[in-house]
């Protein structure tokens, strides 16, 4: 079970680690998130998937004696003693609104929503700072020269945690700016799937119609016949592979 | 943490059967998939057969019907707050339509809703977006290309994977919207993988006949989400959005019709109600129950609260009996345990193995064929990898892929996975994963049409939370698939309500109060409370020195 219970973690040897300043001691198996668990916190915010992909869940620590800051994600980072933690659940970002149908797919679209991006003084922190390991100003840089493809592209691991925006110097919400050029990127830059605009015509012009009609009305042994009988597609064959019989196809 | 001396040691045998079986992977060798029947005689080895897993519901409309303990135990409880407490008289909030759930499936059914000229109040338990959509990871399923499939051959993969039981009007809308599910999302700006040509790239799954997985790397289901929600954001202005206040009561109207919720805002602890012309449940599913103690890969919120809600004003459930077990969770490192490994790494050739290095089953069976193949091969067959707590796992051997397809493979097409191991010093490139089936997905809910419409009038449902397109086994892909097709439907049934069928009435709760004496009738008075919000993780030696403190069911 996905506790803090389970009777070897229990066992396992205990080190100290300090929740916003005051100490507790905890298996030194466990992530951050069920070491506050196990210390009796219980989550209303700061905790979302569990995964390591909603971004809920950003923590700042420090170690003993070392001046650095460290991230992580509360359910990803096992404990280490004698660290310092906070979780940053929530941290206020500028976001600007945009009608996506109508936006340019230039950089100027972005420019004109975050002029802020050019109070970038690119000193890093925000890469430095990313628990995902996200190239952050990379991507930002990539956005101020204009590049939307490469910006999209570099920042696609990006969970909106928001820990970038909280060490900016230039006060930018760098995600926010991320998730417009990844939009426009997609729906508006990368060619469109001419494949699938065919597929949906078709099944507007009733051609598969029938032949669903006929499935729907099968009895269980029908359907199991067919179901049996239909062609499987090689596992490592090329894209272009067609079944032999055209029944059910357009 | 890395892996210890005694697995790496056994790593070597995998490592030792890797060139042969990558051999026969590029000549197309593959264990011949299970008949229907040997289908049904592997599934014996299946969670939702065993028969103490499971009783007979003694209260409300679906009463007499057998499904797991720990949904039971929500659907026979009482009432979190005492309806009478509630003041109905004066709503905090009054829009068109209300969407429960913040989720893929409650998302698209507040912009659908919002762009057929509806208000929306959009009211989430936790964040907007914290929701299974966010991690799933493989991919989306549909019929893109013409030239080797159609809706007519997703249908019959989706009726075999769901052994038939599916309900075909479901299934047949899941297939036929699911194209233009794709086209909807390529427009929102989701980045599917795809050639230079703009040729979706598209894999098999567990139990599909062709080729018709879609994907974004393998974080699909975050790319989804991360995009719709920014669209539903740029709506602010008929899209309104409340976190971290999940619905504890559905409130009817004295028409019988669903007129709002009773929401909790679990910050302030006070309890408020929203009136609204029509609601969509779309709460998604009940991972974080821990079914039969399973491990799972929900995310926090998942606790079946929405069948609760809609079971209490008397919407059955149906195909709840039979839950769905990801056959790949992570079983060690035991801090990531449950976390799903993506049925893509199959999908990509890697292959299963036991603890002497061999394959035991084909690796794109559907899912609960797959899972309980697993289970009986370290439980029944003690073919099983020992971890070093003393649990079991099979090898998923990524390595080939690197093999298969060249090397960097892995790093690239799952960047996710490979920063997630790299964490605890494992490169999943060069070491295979040890994997366990993990709680995954309620493939039953909610009774619905294939309109979104419940037998409860002004109540639509969307995702998870409804039973019947998957039958008894959803197939991979058609998760993401079910909520973007469903929750647009939902949103634009909801919104076509108010215009023809909607009348408005005074508001009740009296459902609750009759349910709370049905529970109490039926003989159980332990002061159960549903439905459940979050998960219980209090140590019971901290539970015990609270000596102060008040719990309602799980929440302090």
């Amino acid at each position: 079970m996905d506790t803090a219970t389970l009777t070897e973690e229990v066992a396992a040897k205990t080190i100290p680690i300090y929740i916003m300043g005051k100490r507790y001691e905890v298996p030194e198996t466990l992530t951050i998130m069920k070491a506050m668990e196990h210390s009796g916190y219980q989550y209303i915010r700061g905790c979302g998937c569990r995964g390591g992909i909603c971004g809920a869940c950003a923590t700042v620590y420090r170690k003993a004696g070392d001046y650095k800051i460290y991230t992580g994600l509360a359910c990803q980072t096992v404990v280490e003693p004698e660290m310092y933690l906070t979780q940053i659940p929530f941290y206020p970002a500028n976001r600007a609104s945009y009608d996506f149908e109508s936006a340019k797919p230039t950089a100027e679209t972005i420019y004109e929503l975050y002029p802020e991006l050019f109070r970038c003084v690119a000193c890093n922190s925000c890469t430095k700072v990313c628990p995902m390991d996200v190239e952050v100003l990379d991507y930002i840089s990539a956005l101020k020269r204009g590049d939307i493809t490469a910006a999209a592209e570099i920042s696609f691991d990006c969970i909106q945690c928001g820990l970038c925006a909280s060490r900016c110097m230039g006060e930018m919400a760098q995600y926010h700016m991320a998730q417009v050029a990844r939009r426009i990127q997609g729906g508006k830059i990368a060619p469109k799937a001419e494949h699938l605009e065919k597929m949906c015509g078709d099944i507007d012009a009733g051609t598969f119609t029938d032949v669903l009609e006929a499935a729907k009305v099968m009895t269980e042994d029908e359907l199991k016949k067919v179901y049996t009988e239909r062609e499987m597609e090689p596992h490592m064959g090329a894209d272009e592979w067609a079944p032999a019989s055209n029944h059910g196809l357009a | 943490m890395p892996y210890t001396p005694e697995l790496k040691e056994l790593i070597k045998v995998v490592e030792k059967t890797r060139p042969e079986r990558v051999a026969k992977k590029r000549a197309g060798e593959e264990i011949p998939f299970l008949s229907l029947d040997e289908r049904k005689e592997r599934l014996n080895f299946h969670p939702d057969f065993k028969e103490e897993g499971r009783r007979e519901l003694k209260v409300g409309p679906s009463k007499g019907y057998g499904i797991a303990h720990e949904i039971a135990d929500l659907l026979e409880a009482g009432s979190r707050v005492a309806p009478e407490k509630v003041d109905l008289s004066e709503p905090a909030y009054e829009t068109d339509v209300l969407v429960i759930g913040g989720g893929g499936a409650g998302t698209s059914a507040s912009i659908l809703a919002s762009q057929q000229g509806a208000n929306v109040i959009m009211a989430t338990k936790l964040r907007h977006g914290d929701a299974n959509t966010m991690m799933a990871e493989g991919g989306i399923q549909a019929a893109s290309k013409g030239h080797k499939d159609s809706p007519y051959y997703h249908y019959l993969d989706v009726m075999g994977g769901g052994h038939f039981t599916n309900v075909p009007e479901l299934a047949e809308t899941l297939v036929n919207n699911a194209p233009d599910a794709i086209r909807w999302l390529e427009h929102q700006g989701v980045n599917f993988t795809k050639n230079s040509d703009g040729t979706l790239e598209t894999i098999h799954g567990g139990g599909t006949s062709r080729k018709r997985m879609h994907y974004a790397a393998d974080i699909t289901g975050a790319e989804i989400m991360r995009t719709i929600r920014d669209e539903a954001r740029n709506m602010a202005d008929s899209i309104q959005v409340l976190e971290f206040s999940p619905a504890v009561e559905l409130v009817l109207n004295e028409h019988g019709h669903c007129a709002g919720a009773v929401l909790y805002n679990m910050e302030t602890q006070e309890y408020f109600v929203v009136k609204a012309k029509a609601v969509v449940l779309a709460t998604g599913g009940c991972g974080r129950l821990h079914i039969q103690g399973f491990m799972t890969t929900n995310h926090y919120g998942a606790t079946a609260d929405g069948i609760v809600l809609g079971y209490r004003a008397g919407v059955p459930v149906s195909f709840l009996h039979t839950v769905q077990y990801h056959p790949t969770g992570i079983v060690f490192p035991e801090q990531a345990e449950g976390i799903l490994i993506t049925e893509k790494f199959r999908g990509s050739g890697a292959n299963l193995v036991n603890v002497e290095g061999n394959q035991f089953v084909n690796e794109r069976e559907p899912r609960d064929v797959e899972a309980a193949s697993i289970i009986k091969e370290c439980v029944n067959d003690g073919l099983g990898v020992p971890t070093p707590t003393g649990r079991l796992g099979i090898w998923l051997d990524s390595p080939m892929i690197e093999d298969l397809a060249g090397e960097g493979t892995v790093k690239r097409e799952f960047p996710g996975k490979y920063i997630l191991y790299k964490r605890f010093d494992i490169d999943i490139s060069k070491e295979p994963m040890l994997i366990y089936p993990t709680l995954h997905y309620q493939n039953g809910g909610l009774e619905f049409q294939q309109t979104g419409e419940t037998r409860v009038p002004g109540l639509f449902v969307a995702g998870e939370v409804g039973g019947g397109i998957h039958g008894a086994n959803r197939l991979m892909g058609n998760s993401l698939l079910d909520i973007i097709v469903f929750g647009r439907i939902a949103g634009t049934s909801a919104s076509q309500f108010i215009q023809n069928g909607f009348k408005d009435g005074k508001l009740t709760l009296e459902h609750v109060a009759k349910y709370n004496a049905e529970v109490e009738a039926a003989g159980i008075t332990d002061g159960r409370v549903a439905p459940a919000i979050i998960p219980d993780y209090t140590e019971p030696e901290v539970r015990e020195r609270q000596l102060t403190a008040h719990y309602v069911g799980n929440v302090r």
